[in-house]
């Protein structure tokens, strides 16, 4: 049950790295001029990164618990560990032309990501509320600062503003839900969560009383206000398009992925592995907030004039097809197949939407001033591989086959199907019907229209980290599309280690 | 089924996206002329490996057939498991010289066509792009990777119908053509979604095998859900009711890819699906009924609207349109073989009809409206002869290609399909209204137009049916993989022995063939003759009838508003809905709209909306509240219940 | 029935007499002198009370933003400072409540250590933030806008 001292700093190694990393960044950077760009700041905590995803990976031969059994590692953790690294790491890397062009310093921005990085691993791994807690604020404070970072501009300030008080708020839900929960199951580590909500009794002190289901219902659905706020779904979605629109672009491509996909990481713990997950209540508000998800965010993105505004429209319609994976579990025979869905989707929207983030961060150009529809005309003459690259990102956004997006769907609705959820297969087919409108106007107006006067001769040349970035996220989304077997083999096992079966027969094992 | 030869098929399809990368790529730097070898040598050799294919594919045994090959896995999850894999029987081969074939006298058309035309090198790489994704389409042997080529030559023919892009209406007509074919697309992907719950894979060896041991459904059951899903699939790729809308439009691309993919290949892709999943279909006669009755009326709606259209591209459209509802219906029967070998046909001579309009469009620099296309013969000769040919060939003319294949599917409407044959036809009859600018078109157009036009003349041949002394191959060489398995189909009917069957005995049915032959024939001299009357002998006199039949004639002409009953039901409703409720009304805030919407509201009521308009961000925390209200109470009423 | 534990919720009895306690003594202060006292309202009685000064205009002033920075890095190291008081007060139980975590006895030097080490990372780390605040001249009252711009 409990771990030698190596082997418990072992299974917390990538969160050790990740903040290390960020303390020398804050450390180093007074140090430095104050004039210039800090870029080395910036390929140091790309370094930082890496170093933490290779030992997310490293983790792998050491699954096991850690620190009081306040940290799991198994497949799940590490799916997750790396994911998020990953998007961390393109997404610093897609940072230093941005930060250029905008002449922000940089020292404190990556800092911030990396700190916001520890939280979004730590939510992963930790399988106790309270930690969840701390790990959810932790990535939470570093990106409401983060999307506040254009200093100059007031949308920036604007967005951090609303996104802080929002989230401060949402997140208060949360904790309120983990107090609830205590009460009702007198624990906040989730296994004895679980099997205080199976054995219908709790042990306090001396006295063992009842389990109150009434009140974990109501913890669960305040743990599902602060959460659904953080992956944006509906009716928690209200404060994503103003506060996409005015964050750094970078800062969007991180947080509309990371934090998601850590979030649904949580969910999926909290849920599955409390064993709440069965029960027809959960359902349907997953049920609901899936179908008003994906149709309200693919109505919202139909009009946008602006790039960013249409993309934090098309995240909440994505987070509405992740909850379908959600729903899809209620069946017992497509459980593992909706987990695995879920996760796979996790992955392979992180990989499109970091990248058409990236793009957008690069024509964006200084002020932020270019991310209107109109500014993007005939960006396929002027920037033939750039406007290629956003194309792949938008079709696999769009769901065509060969690239991830579509396996992420294709697995969602095929989990939803095995577990006859018709209607709502039916409603996300029809949003993804609705969704190609607006992807498919982007890149009609970058090949078919003519440039703005005054810019058909301007060429717009990726730095070579954006390239590489680019690079990277469009290798990741045509793989996924096209070999997507060994992303989805360990995505499978990784949603079998949130089942009960195994929970009880390898249970505590190392 | 693995034993046989390895024919390494995945070559066919690689070698012209192996084209289509290289155009793509190095292109824009390339000489035109480099452009061109590129783009003709990789189906080139696709074809001429194709060929090569099927010469192997003739020495298979009977049992060895379907040829499958499997490269390597492509999804593995729990049960489920997909590979990359080509699947090859006598109807794959059939489509795949059709594909490669046509498709090779395409590219050799285009080079002559496009020659005038900017971004030269990205039109051929989007048209060898839409022949790896056709081929992958029609050699997959699954469904998903079937999906993946139906998806990716979607995907193609937007791109090359937008390929004018400073032309607006190109630009919508393909995103329109996009948009239509994604709604029916989820149809074939919900139908998948069910074959997998219900028999979990989704090759087609295994799908087949266990639908077969079904019994056939009387009522609506799985079976005829997941075929009336796939065949809303077809109906969106093969431009069926309702959402052929698309077609029409799509001619908006350069004329060589309205032949390509808009009359000889993409658009037969939904027949292909249907004819593939005969067994399928067969198992749920509703959804053969449903088949029939769609393809029967598109037939008929489609040629209606044709006889008034003036673009002649436009016409040609509809008149495909409504070639593809015979074949449809011809599947709705269980007649696969005649729906294929018509689907054959209507390549070579629709494909020829295409070039040879986009021969005269290139000869008069552009103009479409046929009305202006008087005298053509003497100036266009070439051009004039090849376009008889294959307007007597659709119209079924004896002993031309259409005749054979039509004959076959026995439709009962034979007037309406006219339109197309006759104006095309009239169009180089008429009265000239021409300068002497006009000229012949170069032989690198000409050429694949007279090969095409011998295929269109003799093609027919080869389902020479027996009641008049031929041999019907084509019928005898699909057998195989249509009539074993309509005998499930078969007993089926015989179980219903209440009702009285038809009398089906060979003499009957040959007494039939020979009559509808006849009525056949009689109905396209009768349409030529009409033709010939309205266009060359009276050319008042269709201006007579449109005014004296002026409701009718505007109906028609207006495309029985279809368009604009999509716009106001549907596309209206959704865009403007989301204007007004979602961007003025939680954009900008709800409370706005609902005052805006309503107009008297109490004063308290406006001065709690004004004071919450104040702050958004209040408003927003007010949203999230509300919704954790609402979360909560449901949850607090579940529990309650539960 | 001795025997039979209490109500769990028998432990919290202090906690809500000391509540009605308070709201006791805190209304009951209020309501005597709001019944036993005089009151006699004129203009200056009702004005803000400024140290016996006359106000002067309103209290709702634009001032500097480095008061909310003084004020936020001094609940910040406030709050830092104040887990120092938890761990001294467990620091002698550390050992044997953490040796089982370590796969250690309570009294080896891993586990009598271990107290400490996890206190010097701590502080380390709030050294690492003091030492930036002030190379940022937050602390500086009188630098200008230019430094503190981070």
């Amino acid at each position: 049950m409990t771990a030698t001292p190596e082997l418990s700093y072992v299974r917390i190694l990538p969160e050790i790295i990740l903040s290390i990393c960020g303390i020398v960044v804050m450390f180093v950077e007074p140090l430095l001029p104050q004039r210039g760009s800090h870029k080395s700041l910036g390929v140091f905590s790309f370094v930082g990164t890496l170093a933490a995803l290779i030992a997310s990976l490293y983790q792998t031969n050491y699954p096991g618990w850690g620190w009081f059994n306040m940290i799991r590692v198994d497949e799940f953790s590490v799916f997750f560990h790396v994911l998020i690294c990953a998007i961390s790491a393109v997404v610093i890397l897609a940072s230093f032309e941005y930060l250029e062009t905008q002449e922000i310093r940089g020292g404190e921005y990556y800092a911030l990501i990396l700190f916001g990085t520890v939280g979004m691993v730590l939510m992963s791994s930790a399988v106790e509320l309270v930690l969840i807690f701390i790990a959810l604020e932790i990535s939470s404070i570093a990106t409401y600062v983060l999307a506040g970072y254009r200093r100059r501009a007031a949308t920036s300030a604007e967005s951090s503003i609303k996104y802080f008080l929002l989230g401060s708020f949402a997140t208060a839900f949360f904790l309120y839900g983990v107090a609830l929960m205590f009460g009702a199951t007198g624990s906040t580590s989730i296994y004895t969560i679980s099997s205080a909500l199976q054995s219908g009794q709790v042990t306090l002190g001396a006295s063992s009383v009842p389990v109150s289901y009434s009140l974990a219902y109501v913890a669960v659905a305040l743990m599902f206000v602060g959460l659904g706020f953080k992956v944006a779904s509906a009716p928690f979605h209200i404060w994503t398009p103003d506060v996409y629109e005015g964050a750094p672009a970078p800062v969007v491509a991180l947080m509309s992925t990371g934090p998601k996909a850590a979030a649904f990481a949580v969910m999926l713990r909290i849920l599955f592995g409390a064993g709440i997950d069965t029960s027809k209540a959960w359902f349907w508000l997953v049920w609901i907030s899936a179908a008003l998800s994906m149709t309200l965010g693919n109505l919202g993105a139909l009009l946008q004039s602006n790039v960013k505004r249409m993309l934090a429209y098309s995240s909440i319609a994505h987070a509405g097809y992740l909850l379908v994976a959600f729903a899809a579990v209620i069946a017992p025979n497509a459980r593992d197949t909706g987990i695995s869905a879920a996760i796979f989707y996790a992955a392979a929207y992180a990989a499109m939407n970091v990248g058409a983030f990236a793009v957008v961060s690069h024509f964006a150009r200084h002020g932020e001033r270019y991310v209107n529809f109109e500014d993007y005309a005939g960006l396929g003459k002027r920037s033939p591989i750039l406007a290629a690259t956003l194309s792949i990102f938008l079709l696999s956004l769009l769901g065509l086959p060969a690239t991830g997006g579509f396996f992420a769907k294709f697995y969602v609705f095929n989990a939803a199907i095995k577990s006859d959820l018709i209607w709502l297969t039916v409603i996300g087919l029809i949003n993804s019907a609705i969704a190609s409108y607006y992807y498919l106007r982007l890149i009609v107006v970058m090949y078919m229209y003519e440039p703005q006067p005054g810019e058909e001769k301007l060429q717009l040349r990726a730095a070579p980290g954006l390239t590489a970035a680019l690079v990277i996220t469009a290798i990741i989304t045509i793989w996924l599309g096209v070999r997507p077997a060994g992303v989805l083999d360990y995505a499978t096992r990784g949603a079998s280690r949130l089942l009960p079966s195994f929970q009880q027969s390898s249970n505590l094992s190392r | 089924m693995n034993s046989g030869p390895n024919f390494n098929l995945w070559v066919i399809p690689i070698l012209p996206l192996i084209g289509s990368a290289i155009n793509g790529i190095f292109g824009k730097r390339f000489p035109r002329n480099l452009v061109a070898t590129v783009a003709l040598f990789f189906p080139g050799a696709a074809f001429a490996y194709a060929v090569w294919v099927v010469s192997q594919f003739a020495g298979l045994s009977q049992a060895q057939i379907p040829h499958i090959e499997r490269l390597f896995s492509w999804i593995e999850a729990g049960g489920f498991r997909v590979d990359y894999g080509f699947y090859l029987d006598q109807l794959s081969v059939t489509m795949l010289l059709i594909v490669t074939g046509v498709g090779f006298l395409i590219h050799i058309y285009s080079v002559g066509y496009m020659a005038e035309e900017g971004g030269y090198y990205r039109f051929f790489s989007y048209l060898n792009l839409f022949m790896f994704f056709m081929l992958m389409l029609i050699l997959a042997h699954s469904y998903l990777l079937m999906f993946v080529g139906w998806e990716g030559v979607g995907l193609a023919s937007y791109l090359l119908i937008g390929f004018f892009f400073l032309k607006q209406s190109a630009a919508q007509a393909g995103k329109k053509a996009f948009i239509t074919n994604r709604i029916g697309d989820y149809g074939f992907l919900l139908g998948m979604f069910l074959l997998i719950k219900h028999f979990g894979t989704l090759d087609y060896d295994k799908v087949f095998n266990a639908i077969s041991g079904l019994p056939v459904e009387t009522g609506v059951g799985m079976l005829t859900a997941t075929a009336l899903l796939m065949m809303v699939g077809a109906t969106g790729k093969s431009a069926q009711i309702p959402l052929y809308v698309w077609l029409p439009d799509a001619m908006e691309g350069p004329t060589p890819v309205s032949a390509l993919i808009h009359a000889a290949t993409m658009v037969t892709a939904g027949i292909y699906m249907i004819a593939r999943s005969n067994i399928l279909f067969l198992h749920a006669p509703i959804a053969m009924r449903v088949v029939a009755i769609i393809g029967a009326l598109t037939a008929i709606f489609a040629a209606s609207i044709g006889l008034v259209q003036n673009d002649i591209k436009r016409v040609l459209a509809y008149s495909t349109v409504s070639q593809l509802g015979y074949m449809f219906m011809a599947c709705g029967v269980a007649a696969f073989s005649a729906g294929i070998f018509h689907l054959m046909t209507h390549a070579f001579f629709k494909a020829l009809l295409f070039l040879a309009a986009g021969s005269v469009i290139h000869a008069l620099g552009g103009e479409q409206d046929m009305r202006h296309m008087g005298g053509l013969r003497k100036l266009i000769p070439w051009t004039f002869w090849v376009m008889t040919i294959a307007t007597f060939a659709i119209a079924g003319f004896f002993p031309l290609s259409g005749f054979f294949s039509k004959d076959e599917i026995l439709w009962p409407a034979n007037v309406g399909h006219q339109s197309g044959t006759q104006h095309a036809h009239a169009a180089a009859h008429g009265r000239s209204g021409h300068g002497g600018h006009v000229h012949e078109s170069p032989w690198v157009m000409l050429g694949p137009l007279v090969v095409l036009a011998i295929g269109s003349a003799v093609m027919g041949w080869v389902g020479w049916p027996e009641a008049l002394g031929g041999k019907n191959h084509i019928d005898k060489f699909l057998a195989p993989v249509f009539h074993t398995s309509s005998e499930p189909a078969r007993s089926a009917e015989n179980f219903s022995a209440t009702e009285p069957q038809k009398s089906d005995s060979p003499q009957d049915e040959i007494v039939l063939e020979r009559t509808l032959a006849a009525v056949s024939l009689a109905t396209a001299l009768a349409g030529l003759g009409l033709a010939w009357l309205f266009y060359v002998r009276r050319p008042e006199l269709p201006d007579r009838i449109a005014s004296s039949m002026k409701g009718a004639y505007r109906t028609l002409l207006n495309k029985y508003w279809v368009d604009e009953a999509y716009y106001s039901t549907l596309v209206n409703p959704v865009v403007d809905g989301s204007r007004r409720v979602l961007w003025r009304g939680v954009d900008v805030g709800i409370v706005d709209a609902l005052v805006n919407g309503t107009g008297t509201v109490s004063k308290e009521l406006s001065g709690v909306t004004r004071r919450m308009q104040s702050g958004s961000i209040r408003s927003y925390a007010g949203w999230v509240a509300l919704g954790a209200a609402c979360v909560v109470g449901f949850m607090i009423w579940m529990g309650l219940h539960t | 029935m001795p025997n039979q534990p209490l109500p769990y919720y028998v432990n919290y009895l202090p906690v809500l007499l000391q509540i009605v306690v308070a709201c006791l003594v805190a209304g009951g202060m209020v309501a005597l002198s709001a019944l036993l006292g005089k009151h006699r309202y004129s203009r200056t009685k009702m004005q803000a009370y400024e140290c016996g000064m006359v106000g002067t205009g309103d209290a709702r002033q634009r001032f500097s933003v480095k008061f909310y920075m003084v004020a936020m890095l001094f609940i910040l190291f406030d709050v830092e400072a104040i887990f120092l008081i938890p761990w001294a007060v467990i620091y002698r139980k550390l050992p044997a409540a953490i040796a089982p975590a370590l796969g250690a006895g309570p009294r080896d030097f891993s586990a009598r250590m271990f107290g400490f080490w996890e206190m010097l990372v701590y502080i380390g780390i709030v050294l690492v933030g003091f030492f930036y605040i002030w190379k940022k001249g937050a602390l500086d009252w009188n630098a200008t806008t230019e430094k503190t711009d981070f």
